[in-house]
Formats: structure tokens, sequence, C-alpha cells
């Protein structure tokens, strides 16, 4: 039964599904709702595509079907196979293909307008092309940016920013010409100005992605994630449905609010983020902080005597535990402390890892139980009262120059008060390499502190050993 | 639908956006990456529509190509979510 395109049963399966997506982010509130909301969208999704396919698909339904079992499968695929450490870069690809997708659509809308109901006699109509052109403009930054994001966060790209000369002027430059051209559409429906719009979004994406370093993922992953759905809701103006409407202010606040959240837990501004180059060039803000200083080694035997006997550990895990893959050895380890009676608590910084909630996944994956991991302002206040603070692969965020040292680079970034604890263990490669914004950090060399230098994973290992004596 | 509407729709959905995604709570927002990610796919509706249409044999297979692209979103977004949001256990009370 092919149901008739004007039917008014058809903008209300859109609402529904709309509601049924808001659904999906409110589960969210809280890890025990959580999936009951991923089905809410789901069932929304399947609602949107079976409304689509009933009025509009019956005529190609082998090619569609074709089509969404080749993407469905290599997507479910996907999903079942990738490791949690590698979610950040997963997240940038599908970016990027909500991103290529809107400005196919966008192209396919252009080419047959008629289909897509936005002819005013054999023109398009006006409004219409403004926000054809917005959303392939939006849906081509979100597709070339999400391509950099992904090839970075995957170390298939260097990771620290790569400076053009002039390149603000030239990124306002294309920016202006491509809103320029988005009025001129207006004026002339030609296939020229189009592909113009197109290929300088494409060019903008890969120029705005490419200075910004590594520690600034989260911001630009989530800003990606923003524009992914300003692309989506462009395009439901063109088609006027009201479930890609609904979704694109969904997705494009959420992804704005995370990018709010994530400068705020750096206290940098986002046009400092989006300006990019931090960390590139911190030398002279280090200071003369390059002088020779003591600090004291510890051994994986003396760190595991002294938890032994503590009373409260709180563990700071950042993203050099992602990077050795030592969240279930580190779970083991509290696991074995809590045997002993002490008490085992996680800190996350908002910023920590490539992606916001980055660490929490993982702890999660190892089956470390959500209610022992706090957020910063929850915990901050207990490090006064902790017997041992474990820093494993974090740095910047337990800097307590953040604090005091105005002409830092992070001054002003809210830090955990680790130098509060009786006793700091700091797990590092190396002394040689300071954190990500190139500050020296003057936890090293506290009285108690004592430094782990070691692969994260390897000096957890050898912990866990030595309790077992 | 008449631009005012459309528009009226969308304003408001931004509102509801704003509450919703600040009762998020931090620990569970890599899944809402990942969702926001599957349901941004929404985008397939269009796609959908393309794929269909009968008279442009290029715009069809642009829209079935945004179709695959859309799917792998969607498949691949709710599954990861679901895979991540598994994991989040409470303690155990014994």
């Amino acid at each position: 039964m092919e149901l008739s395109a004007s039917s008014a049963w058809v903008p209300l399966a859109y609402l529904i599904a709309g509601v049924l997506f808001i659904m999906a982010l409110r589960g969210l509130s809280s890890p025990a709702t959580s999936r009951s909301g991923n089905r809410y969208g789901m069932i929304g999704m399947t609602i949107a595509m079976v409304t689509t396919l009933v009025t509009h698909g019956l005529a190609s339904m082998t090619e569609i079907v074709g089509a969404i079992a080749i993407g469905g499968g290599v997507g479910f695929v996907t999903a079942r196979r990738i490791k949690m450490t590698d979610m950040p870069q997963l997240v940038a690809a599908f970016h990027s293909l909500v991103g290529l997708a809107a400005v196919l659509v966008g192209w396919a809308a252009y080419l047959n307008p008629g289909a897509f109901g936005i002819l005013e006699g054999a023109q398009i109509a006006s409004h219409s092309r403004v926000e054809m052109g917005l959303g392939i403009a939006i849906g081509a930054i979100t597709f070339s940016g999400s391509i950099i994001a992904f090839l970075k966060l995957a170390g298939k790209m260097s990771g620290s920013p790569i400076m053009l000369p002039a390149r603000h002027a030239i990124n306002l430059g294309t920016l202006a010409l491509i809103i320029g051209l988005v009025g001129y559409f207006t004026q002339a429906q030609d296939l020229w100005v189009i592909a113009a719009i197109t290929a300088l979004s494409f060019a903008i994406g890969f120029l705005l992605i490419i200075p910004i370093g590594g520690a600034d993922m989260p911001v630009v992953v989530s800003m990606l994630n923003s524009y992914s759905g300003w692309a989506a809701a462009a395009m439901g103006f063109t088609l006027h449905n009201t479930a890609m409407i609904i979704t694109g202010a969904l997705v494009g606040s959420s992804g704005a609010i995370l990018s709010y959240i994530m400068c705020k837990a750096m206290n940098r501004s986002f046009l400092s983020v989006i300006a990019g180059g931090f960390g590139a060039d911190a030398g002279p803000s280090g200071g003369p902080a390059k002088e020779q200083r003591p600090w004291k080694r510890g051994s994986a035997e003396d760190a595991a005597y002294i938890m032994k006997e503590a009373e409260s550990v709180i563990i700071i895990p950042g993203y050099g535990m992602a990077v050795s893959q030592a969240q279930h050895v580190l779970r083991e380890m509290g696991d074995q402390l809590k045997a002993k009676g002490v008490s085992v608590k996680y800190a996350i910084h908002p910023v920590a890892g490539r992606m916001p909630g980055h660490m929490n996944v993982l702890l999660a994956e190892a089956n470390v139980p959500y209610d022992e991991v706090f957020e910063l302002e929850d915990i901050n206040g207990e490090f006064a009262q902790a017997d041992v603070a474990f820093i494993i692969g974090a740095n910047d965020v337990v800097n307590p120059a953040a604090k005091t040292d105005k002409s830092s680079p992070i001054y002003g970034m809210p830090v955990f008060d680790v130098d509060k604890a009786k006793t700091i263990f700091f797990v590092k490669r190396s002394m040689g390499g300071v954190g990500y914004a190139g500050v020296d950090n003057d936890v090293f060399y506290m009285d108690q502190t004592m430094m782990l230098l070691a692969d994260a994973k390897k000096m957890v290992e050898d912990i866990v050993k030595a309790l077992a004596h | 639908m008449d631009f005012v509407s459309i528009l009226s729709i969308f304003v408001m959905a931004c509102f509801v956006g704003y509450y919703v995604v600040w009762s998020v709570t931090p620990a569970l927002h890599t899944p809402l990456m990942a969702v926001t990610n599957a349901i941004s796919s929404v985008i397939v509706v269009g796609a959908l529509i393309a794929g269909a249409a009968q008279g442009s044999q290029v715009s069809k297979w642009l829209g079935l190509l945004a179709v695959v692209l859309a799917s792998v979103n969607i498949f691949g977004g709710f599954a990861v979510t679901e895979r991540m949001l598994a994991m989040y256990k409470k303690k155990d009370k014994k």
C-alpha cells in the first residue's frame, strides 16, 4: 500500500520520530535509564525510515534495501569490533559520514528538485536554495574537518598543530566567499555556484582542523558533532521534515554544549581553540623551570606497600592510561586494594582523554562500577583527607601552576588538588616529556611525590604482583 | 508547512536540546556523542527520497550512496552506543 506523501499521518509519524529522539537523549541523564533511551532512538529511526519508504520508496525498493544492507552491515560489524580505546576516532569517522551524506543529499535535491517538492515554477524556491547551500556547506566542513580529526586521533597524521602562514586571513576570506556564494545562489541557480560552495567548504574544513593539536581534540570532536546536527537541520528545512529539524536542533545544541563544557574545563575560549596552535611554542611561557630539581623515584613495591596500608586512594587516569591500555589491570589493582579494606575512588577531569567522557567509557569497559567514578568538582574536596593520589597517564590536569602561575599557558584551568594528598604516585613513562601544554609540573618535585617511571600498564601490573604478596 | 512554522519547531527544539543535554551525566558524554551521531543520520530521509525518485539518474545514485553512508552511521551508531551502555554497571551489593 503506497501512502500518499500528503496524508496527514505522514508529518505525524515524523513528529513522533522526533519526540522519540528527544527521549533517547533524555535517557542518558543516568546510566540506569540510558539503555531504554537508546531503544527509543532506534524506534524513532525505524519510524522515520519506514514512513519515508512507504510514501516515496516503493519504486526502487530493491536498490534501497541493498544500500541499507551494505551500509548497515559495515556499520554494525565496525561497532562490534572496535576497541574502546579507539572510540574517539570512530566517532570522528561517523561524523564525517553524516557530513558527506548531507552534501550528497543537497546535490541530489539540486539535480532533481521536483522529487523534493521544492520547485517554484521551473526554478528552485529561493529560500530552499539558501537552506540547500548552507546544508551543503556545513556538511562539507563537517566531512573534511572530521577526516582530519580522524587521521590525527588514529595517529595516522601528526597530532601536533600544523601552522600555515596567514591562515587566519585565508580562513576568514574563504568563509566570507562561501557566504557570498550562498547569497549569489539565490540569484543564479547555476551548477558552478553550488560546485564552488562545495569545494570551498571542503577546503575550509581541512584548514580549520589542521592547526589544532591533539589535546584540544575533545573540543574539535564536540564541535564537529554540533556541525553534523546543523547540517541535518538545514536539510530538514529544505525537505520541510520535522524529524530532521528536531534532530538537527538536538544534535546541534548537544555538540555546542559539549564544546562549551570542554572549553570551560581548559579555561580557554572557543575562539582560541579554533584559532589553533596551542602547545606549539610553549617554550618561553614554560619559563625558567628547566633547571634540574631533585625528585624521588619509587618502585612498584614501594607503591604497593604504601597503598596497602592506606585508608583511601584516589586514582586519576589520563590519556596515557588509554594509550597503554592500562584500564583493566588498574581495576585489578583497585579490587586488590578494596579487598584489603582500602577505599578506592576514581577522579576524572572533563578533558581527560581525547573526547568528552573518554575515561568513563574505558573504566566502564574494565568493569569499574560507575558509582566509584567521580567528576572533578565532586571529589576535589577529598584530596585533603586522601592518603594516596595515584596519577596514571595524566599531567596537566594535576598541575598546580594552573592555580598559581599567571604566566603559565594553563593558568585558570580547574585542576585536581593532588598536592593536598599525603602521598602522590605519579606513573609516567620518563622524566623527559612534559605534559601536552609543554609546562613543567611542580608535583614531580614535591616531598610527598614518588615518580613511578615506566609504561603505565607494566607498572600497574608490577604493583598488582607486589600486592599479591 | 510555511517557513515560520518550521522555524518555530526548530527554535523550540533547540531549547529542548539545551535543557535535555545539560541533564546528561558527564560520565555518559561519549555515549551521548555516539547516539547523537546515530540520530543525526535521520538525514537518511532525504537520501531515501532522492534514491527512490525518478527523473534524474545522477540524483538517484547520489541518493543511494547517501543511504549507504547514513546506514553505516545508523546501525554503527546505535550498536556502539548499546555496547558502551551495557558496560556501565553499579557496584555489586553483596
